[in-house]
């Protein structure tokens, strides 16, 4: 029976893995060459961030290894939410991606600094300095495909953030941990992280020019195990040398 | 076996990544404690939680320690004291310059880092601050990239963390 707390750090450990992953489908592959090694940087970072939370969950909670966790597990226990294995697409959507996934995540670290999960705050601190850098990344290039691009270079933004906001919404899925979480002080909340992931999405937005879409129905389904058709893919893919010898040593 | 013996012995292990800077003038030691029955623990953290030059360092750092005849070691790696680019020594900011790198500027743990620090950072090469940030990701997690206007020379900067 798993606790809430293991549940957001399994939501978080997933996220960050196949984010990860979806980011690396990027290197040698990026629209220039810093865009490269960019997407590079920030897929490794991610990578480092997930085997942090799965050996969070080994050492306190009695998970398996984090290669076993990452690569030993079927689509249906992985509890990323949407948003995170779509496809990359074109460059526009994987920024934007980008833009709204580090914007919650560096509030959620934030956020978790103070937790009473002492390895968590301890990580979160950590965490929270590089990924100032992602942020940085993401939020100067919306503004310059935005309001600082061309007419073209703004009608795909728009597009791609259009497309992206109801797999976005689905971040903060779900919300019925929230309050056993916030009383036991581990985690304000996804309904608190969301709230504030709105008001720095706007922000920029507006700087961007960019109109923040109306909501529809959050794409969720994630966080039980339901998936888009592009993940178990991915999985196959990603985890295809480890499963030739899941005990080879590195 | 003293704590200054194997803090000692550590100083001639490098950054796999940065042949001139050892992990001590990185900052990345962050505990040496010798036990009464002459049991070496080193605690160290990385620079960042993803770099992937870490379990080289712990393991290069174990064989150091090991190399003094100390027979029970252990290194372990953990978050308790986050590392920033402050935990550089001066020695340490010295032999980066000797590789070819910028240094990080040093900041204020207790604000919020701006990153407009990473715009002038001076050039490695001529000294100059008329230089530009062309991305804050470089070949490795810890670096940045820019360029000398002054020089007109790449060059790449620890960022500050």
């Amino acid at each position: 029976m798993s606790t809430a707390t293991q549940r957001l750090i399994l939501r978080m450990a997933d996220d960050e893995l196949i984010l990860a992953h979806r980011h690396s489908e990027w290197t040698g592959m990026g629209p220039l060459l810093e865009e490269d090694i960019a997407f590079s940087s920030i897929a490794q970072d991610k990578l480092g961030h997930a085997q942090a939370l799965y050996q969070i969950l080994h050492d306190q909670f009695e998970a398996p290894v984090p290669d076993a966790q990452a690569f030993g597990r079927n689509e249906a226990t992985f509890t990323c939410c949407q948003f995170v294995e779509l496809p990359n697409g074109e460059y526009d959507f994987s920024l934007v991606r980008h833009f709204l996934f580090d914007t919650a995540e560096y509030l959620r670290y934030g956020m978790l600094a103070k937790s009473t999960v002492e390895p968590l705050a301890k990580l979160a601190r950590k965490v929270h300095g590089e990924l100032k850098y992602h942020l940085y990344h993401a939020q100067t290039w919306i503004i310059q495909l935005s309001s600082q691009g061309t007419e073209e270079s703004k009608a795909r933004m728009q597009t791609a953030l259009n497309e992206a906001w109801p797999y976005a919404l689905g971040m903060f899925d779900p919300k019925d941990d929230d309050a056993a979480l916030s009383a036991d002080g581990v985690f304000p909340g996804e309904q608190a992280l969301e709230d504030a992931w709105r008001a720095s999405v706007a922000d920029i937005c507006a700087k961007a020019t960019l109109v923040v879409p109306t909501d529809t129905a959050a794409m969720l389904g994630g966080r039980k195990g339901f998936h888009t058709e592009y993940l178990q893919p991915m999985l196959d893919e990603m985890t295809e040398v480890y499963r030739i010898d899941p005990s080879a040593e590195w | 076996m003293t704590r200054t013996d194997v803090l000692e012995a550590l100083t001639h292990v490098m950054d796999p990544e940065i042949p001139t800077l050892s992990l001590v003038d990185m900052g990345v030691i962050t505990g040496v404690t010798v036990a009464e029955d002459g049991s070496v623990r080193v605690t160290m953290t990385p620079t960042f939680v993803g770099c992937p030059a870490i379990d080289v360092m712990r393991s290069e750092a174990e064989a150091a320690v090991r190399a003094l005849g100390v027979e029970k070691v252990t290194v372990e790696v953990n978050f308790d004291e986050p590392w920033t680019t402050n935990r550089l020594t001066e020695h340490g900011r010295q032999m980066l310059l000797k590789h070819g790198l910028a240094p990080p500027e040093p900041f204020d743990t207790t604000v919020e880092l701006h990153l407009d620090v990473l715009n002038n950072t001076a050039c490695p090469y001529c000294g100059s601050r008329n230089t530009t940030m062309k991305s804050p990701f470089g070949p490795t997690l810890c670096r940045s990239l820019h360029y000398c206007n002054a020089c007109q020379q790449a060059f790449e900067g620890f960022k500050p963390v």
